[in-house]
């Protein structure tokens, strides 16, 4: 039987304050009793039921004062003497002595102690048996792993007509952005239509947050590393372009053309300046241009990259890629198109003593031109089919060299964590990891990225993500394993100490060949003066005998190729009559040759 | 009584030996080649030592006995040659 109170209350009254109201107590329910309960229960009798009967007591809790303990050792001294030596009393003590050494048992044990004792000491002397073997100062750390880079995201270009990724820069707080330049580097082969647009995507949701706009398709984009809203990009056309992504993805600033390169801009830098709006800028039309974002319709600074210092355009090398390390601020290098690299000086005063020295060594152009961020003497070029690693001492040939690959390389960086480790991508679409402390013949990992060429890679700074750009835009994002973007223990060392052993040795090497070119030339002049004279009469005759042998040389191959058809064509039918022909022939040769010598 | 002496001293002529003593079974230090201060706190320290390392061997095996002490520290080892009633200690420094 349910007991149930309803009450009803209006809707606009919820929530109101209670006001509670006395009233006369309601008779909700009446249960009379019913008998008829009581058979369904037995009753009991007697009930056992316990109690107790005690002293109630209650619990209480004291903190008494504070017994303070002290623990103290217990010095013995001299105890265990028989109770009638005294032994303060040396004279006691001696007697004592004495008298134990006289006991026999005292004899016998000490002789059998003895040799016991013996044994183990010769034992120790011999050998030490507790002799670390493996003198284990730290634990080797043996990273079991074999390394090892996984995809992570994949961004395609958006549109429809594929463009290549030529650039990538990572924004500089860190790894949720990545702006990428698009366009199509092919000469004058873009398709009509394709769009000039160039993104940055984010990675977190893996989509263009924005998208830049110039006039014209960049090559080239890098964020600003003193503002991360700044970017700056070089175009295809030339010209040198600036955004604000707080300001939309049209163009800030863009250079006059009037001013900026006559070529597609390869390359452009920020530099480290207190203001933070300088940077520079490389092209293949030879110039390397300086610019003010600030102020920049026109250049500050042009140099011409012309080896022989004569600052003529027409000699100018075609820059493709610009080295600046902020730790060297008055030193910058170029990579030309034609394999060389220049190693310049900012702060020189006539702009001909700017040019300080150059490195050649590369059949093709130099794609990538990066000093090694641990210790920047060295610095790695990627170009033709192998990557270089040279030192700034050593001006005639690279120090560390990899093999001619199958495929060109495009790009290459040092990764910023390790100082033996560098990135290459090539044109087959594969990336290739190389550390040289571990391996020095072939890349530590190979990966297939893609079946398109690579043409653009970029580390971020922890050395774990590597983002690379392919022929058809596609941009992909890898993780490096542990292994490859931890510093090893001694890497530094290791590393330094291999650089300037292969240094030493290109060193040793360009002295043995200077002494030999010295010699040569020594030995050169002296024999020129005697040969002069000899030369001059010699000469005619030479100049004579020579035309003659061309001319018999000429007239035998003649006979010889009329004798050669004349023979033919009579093949199948009479072979006798050939004979005759042929014996004729020669006959006439010889009679010709005889008549030859003759005249001549 | 010579050939005791004679043992001694080719013990004591070892390579390395520091030291040489030997102790009764009370703890009383009968011959050293130590000072007495230190002949005492070894004395007493080894004696006490001793008993326990023999009632430990005899405690896992009632069969076995203790036939020799070796207490290697990082500055040199310290061997003990117990007897019934005598203790023959040495100090050595193992040369390493």
């Amino acid at each position: 039987m349910e007991i149930v109170y309803v009450y009803v209350k209006k809707r606009s009254e919820f929530g109101k304050q209670c006001n509670f109201v006395d009233r006369q107590a309601e008779l909700n329910i009446d249960i009379p009793p019913n008998p008829e309960l009581a058979e369904l229960f037995v009753e009991r009798n007697p009930v056992d039921k316990g109690i107790q009967c005690s002293t109630s007591m209650s619990e209480h809790e004291a903190n008494t004062e504070r017994f303070e303990m002290e623990t103290r050792g217990v010095n013995h001294v001299e105890g265990g003497w028989p109770k009638d030596v005294n032994p303060q009393e040396l004279e006691q003590t001696i007697r004592f002595r004495k008298k134990v050494e006289k006991d026999e048992n005292y004899v016998n044990a000490i002789m059998q102690l003895g040799l016991i004792m013996e044994h183990c000491i010769k034992q120790n002397n011999a050998i030490d048996i507790y002799e670390e073997y493996f003198d284990d100062g730290e634990e080797v750390e043996v990273t079991e792993e074999a390394p090892s880079a996984k995809t992570i995201n994949i961004f395609r270009d958006p549109q429809e007509i594929k463009r290549s990724a030529t650039h990538l820069s990572w924004h500089p707080d860190g790894h949720r952005k990545l702006a990428v330049a698009y366009s199509c580097l092919n000469f004058q082969r873009a398709p009509v239509d394709m769009s000039n647009d160039s993104y940055i995507w984010d990675l977190e949701n893996s989509k263009a947050e924005l998208a830049l706009k110039p006039s014209s398709p960049l090559i080239t984009l890098e964020y600003n590393p003193k503002d991360s809203h700044i970017l700056l990009g070089g175009c295809y056309n030339g010209q040198i372009a600036c955004w604000d992504t707080r300001k939309g993805s049209l163009v800030a600033e863009l250079s006059a053309i009037e001013f900026s390169h006559r070529d597609p801009v390869y390359s452009t830098i920020w530099l480290q300046s207190k203001t933070g709006t300088e940077c520079f800028s490389a092209s293949t039309d030879g110039q390397v241009m300086w610019w003010d974002i600030r102020k920049i319709s026109e250049p500050t600074e042009v140099v011409i990259m012309d080896i022989s210092k004569k600052e003529q355009l027409e000699n100018a090398l075609g820059a493709i890629s610009l080295e600046f390390e902020s730790t060297l601020p008055t030193k910058f290098m170029v990579g030309t198109e034609q394999g060389i690299v220049i190693s310049c000086n900012r702060k020189a005063k006539t702009s001909a003593e700017k040019i300080v020295c150059t490195f050649s060594g590369h059949h093709g152009p130099i794609y990538a031109l990066q000093r090694n961020p641990f210790y920047p003497k060295n610095f790695l070029t990627v170009g033709d089919w192998t990557a270089r690693i040279w030192s700034e001492d050593s001006r005639e040939s690279s120090i560390m060299w990899t093999k001619y690959h199958m495929a060109y390389l495009t790009d290459g960086a040092w990764s910023p964590v390790r100082p033996a480790v560098f990135f290459t991508t090539k044109m087959d679409g594969t990336l290739d990891i190389w550390d040289f402390v571990f391996k020095q013949c072939d890349p530590a990992l190979s990966l297939k990225v893609c079946d398109e060429a690579l043409f653009c890679l970029r580390v971020q700074d922890n050395g774990c993500l590597i983002a690379c750009g392919s022929q058809l835009g596609t941009t992909t994002l890898l993780e490096v394993s542990h292994g490859l973007s931890t510093l090893q223990k001694n890497e530094k060392n290791i590393a330094s100490s291999m650089f300037e052993r292969e240094t030493r040795r290109e060193k040793i090497l360009e002295a043995r060949h200077r002494e030999m070119r010295l010699k040569e030339k020594g030995r050169a002049e002296g024999r020129d003066d005697d040969q002069r004279d000899e030369e001059l009469a010699a000469d005619l005759q030479a100049l004579v005998s020579k035309a003659e042998e061309e001319f018999f040389d000429i007239i035998f191959s003649e006979l010889k190729k009329t004798e050669a058809d004349a023979t033919k064509k009579p093949v199948p039918q009479q072979p006798s009559s050939e004979e005759d022909q042929e014996a004729e022939g020669e006959n006439v040769v010889e009679k010709e040759r005889s008549e030859e010598e003759t005249s001549a | 009584m010579a050939e005791v002496e004679e043992t001694l001293k080719r013990i004591q002529s070892h390579k390395g030996v520091i030291g040489t003593m030997v102790v009764n079974a009370e703890g009383i230090p009968i011959r050293t080649t130590l000072d007495n201060s230190t002949t005492v706190q070894y004395a007493g320290l080894l004696h006490q030592l001793t008993m326990k390392t023999k009632s430990t061997v005899r405690d896992i095996d009632p069969q076995n006995d203790l036939t020799f002490l070796r207490i290697r520290s990082k500055k040199h080892e310290i061997m003990v040659a117990p007897d019934k009633e005598y203790l023959l200690i040495v100090i050595q420094n193992p040369c390493e």
